[in-house]
């Protein structure tokens, strides 16, 4: 029994979470046809318990009373302990969230076992042996995750979300939870929702413009925003830009963002690390922007500039609007 | 008045070429130095911020081998004024080892009558990145915990601590003692001095042996994945290269 927790997003299960599901798939695959059961906390549409159905899942237990309008780590890591009694599972997964991380980190501390952190694959199911990124993605660690139930988080964009050949029952069932006061204590009081929201047509945008921390700061972005109005596209930004502040976090491409495929993405002073990679890689042709000749970025594109974005991008944009 | 301890990893610096152990078990940092991670120094200058404007203490601590007092002192020198060092190789340690480890110091102090009511950490290591030690740290010590934090505001026996969630910022309200997990983004860590580096010399590190053997990190090898050959078209340097970039803009038809 393998049981994946899945987080929903604008009413729909995440794209890192149906990623999860496919993951799971493979492993329920090389165990012989092991059932696939989700836990989910909150509502949870029609729409997201169809796409669950065409991933081949087959219970789907939820977790939605009022205690957990409000989110906390200790919480939800209950609501996927009693789906783990119920369904006797022996694997217990969740997508590479902060939020999966966490929840799964608690359940993982409460049972006793190790939790393995960004998974991108597994070599064996006796032992089972998983492979998962560390140092910032830029090496592989083989792990061996020994006791059960084995707990781990599957790294964003590692593998491609893809349905189920015949679809699951995703049957509902409902989940009595009893929370701790220590799970109540700890969940948020408020939150102060973000300016601008999601959608900013990121994910389906043809045409993406990317700056990271060569943009310099706050007022660096002007240049590379103008590119995409001038391109029909969207401004896309790495995690150091979303972390210092720069930008709000929708626009981050990568792992822990958003996964885009455009026709064209320019990253302008963005390095490449393998977490924003796993977000752009299906890109058809990427033009790179950057001092340096040796930046991952540059030598992973298809075309490069080699030069200062606050120089070449303003000129890329006077050549546009003289055409 | 809140007394903070900040937990902190010496790790190799891994901007530039990574390089392994002949063991493949860890990062070989010999030729390219070591340091912390981003969370962290976030993580120690929110120590140093709210002890001071509580008038609490701010104490530093690791496990690490003899070395690690050299990401000890660099603490100090910002304005940690204690410093706790459990000396052992880190490889070893899985983050179960770490949290027992970091727990005894917690209560060794507290048997001195030295009481750490917030524990900061990294949300993330820099080189085995388990998004763990702090969650199981707070179970060991039955504390409240947060993960993934930004900024951190303390109001008497309680705090307040903010992050950025999926929709928005949220805001959490822990009563103290507590852990609290922190991401980089939300203060701005601050330089030494001149000053804070010769204070920070005369303080005497406090050594201390493992409270128990590790279990270990379940780690089998590491390995580099093989750089692909790059296929890369240089469109020229500089601003020179924005009529080439436009004539190739048109031929992808993305132009309006
Ligand atoms: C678990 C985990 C998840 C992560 N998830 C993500 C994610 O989803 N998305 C993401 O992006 N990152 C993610 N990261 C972070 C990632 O590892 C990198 O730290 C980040 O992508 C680097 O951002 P950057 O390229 O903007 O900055 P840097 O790596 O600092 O690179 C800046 C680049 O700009 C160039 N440059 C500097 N000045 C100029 C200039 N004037 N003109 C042109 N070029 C210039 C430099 O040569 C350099 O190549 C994650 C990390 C971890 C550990
Ligand atoms: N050897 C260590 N010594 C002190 N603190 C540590 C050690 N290892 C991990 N930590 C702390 O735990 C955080 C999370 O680590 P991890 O769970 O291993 O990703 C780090 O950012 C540190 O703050």
């Amino acid at each position: 029994m393998i049981l994946v927790l899945i987080e929903t997003e604008d009413g729909q299960v995440a794209e890192v979470s149906l990623e999860s599901l496919t993951f799971a798939r493979g492993l329920s695959a090389a165990g012989g046809g092991v059932p696939i059961d989700v836990v989910a906390v909150g509502a949870l549409p029609d729409a997201a318990r169809a796409q669950l159905s065409s991933y081949a899942v087959r219970d789907v237990y939820l977790a939605d009373d009022d205690s957990f309008t409000a989110y906390s780590g200790g919480a939800w890591a209950s609501a996927v302990q009693a789906a783990q009694a119920k369904t006797s599972a022996v694997v217990v997964m969740a997508a590479g969230t902060n939020r999966g991380c966490e929840v799964l980190a608690h359940v993982a501390a409460r049972a006793g076992v190790a939790m393995a952190a960004n998974v991108i694959g597994f070599q064996g199911l006796a032992p089972f042996v998983v492979e998962r990124q560390v140092v910032g993605g830029q090496v592989i660690e083989e792990m061996v995750l020994d006791e059960r139930p084995a707990v781990f988080t599957v790294a964003g964009h590692a593998v491609e979300a893809s349905p189920a050949a015949a679809p699951g029952a995703a049957a509902m069932q409902a989940l009595a939870v009893s929370l701790s006061p220590a799970d109540l204590a700890t969940r948020a009081v408020r939150t102060v929702p973000r300016e601008g929201g999601e959608g900013s047509g990121l994910k389906s945008a043809r045409v993406v413009v990317g700056a990271g921390r060569g943009a310099g700061g706050p007022d660096g972005f002007g240049p590379c925003l103008e590119l995409a109005e001038l391109l029909g596209g969207s401004l896309g930004v790495s995690r150091v830009v979303t972390s210092l502040g720069w930008r709000p976090h929708h626009e981050q491409v990568g792992q822990t963002g958003t996964r885009i495929s455009p026709e064209l993405y320019i990253p302008c002073g963005i390095s490449g690390a393998i977490q924003h990679w796993a977000g752009c890689s299906s890109s058809k042709v990427i033009v790179a922007v950057n001092t340096d000749a040796e930046a991952p970025m540059v030598t992973k594109a298809t075309y490069a500039v080699i030069g200062d974005m606050h120089e070449v991008v303003p000129a890329i944009n006077e050549r546009l609007k003289s055409r | 008045m809140v007394n903070v301890l900040v937990c902190i990893k010496r790790v190799p610096d891994s901007s530039g070429e990574v390089l392994l152990t002949d063991d493949a078990q860890s990062v070989d940092g010999r030729h390219v130095g070591f340091t912390i991670s981003d969370h962290e120094n976030c993580a120690v200058e929110q120590a140093i911020q709210l002890a001071t404007a509580t008038g609490g203490e701010a104490t530093v601590a690791t496990l690490g081998p003899a070395e690690a007092a050299e990401q000890l002192r660099g603490a100090l020198a910002l304005g940690c004024t204690a410093a706790t060092h459990v000396v052992a190789d880190s490889t070893g340690f899985g983050p179960a080892d770490v949290a027992r480890e970091l727990a005894a110091v917690v209560r060794a102090h507290e048997a001195e009558g030295r009481s750490h009511d917030l524990i900061l950490l990294g949300n993330d290591a820099a080189d085995s990145g388990d998004f763990q030690v702090g969650i199981r740290l707070s179970y060991l010590l039955d504390r409240p915990v947060v993960t993934g934090i930004g900024t951190i505001e303390a109001d008497g026996s309680a705090i307040s601590a903010t992050c950025d969630g999926p929709t928005g910022q949220e805001v959490y309200e822990l009563p103290l003692p507590a852990v609290v997990t922190m991401l980089e983004g939300g203060v701005e860590p601050r330089y030494p001095t001149v000053s804070g580096r010769m204070k920070a010399k005369k303080i005497v590190i406090e050594e201390r042996e493992p409270s128990a053997a590790p279990a270990g990190a379940k780690r089998i090898k590491l390995k580099v994945p093989p750089p692909v050959p790059s296929q890369v078209q240089v469109l020229g340097e500089g601003s020179s290269a924005a009529d080439a970039v436009v004539d190739l803009f048109v031929s992808l038809g993305v132009t309006r």
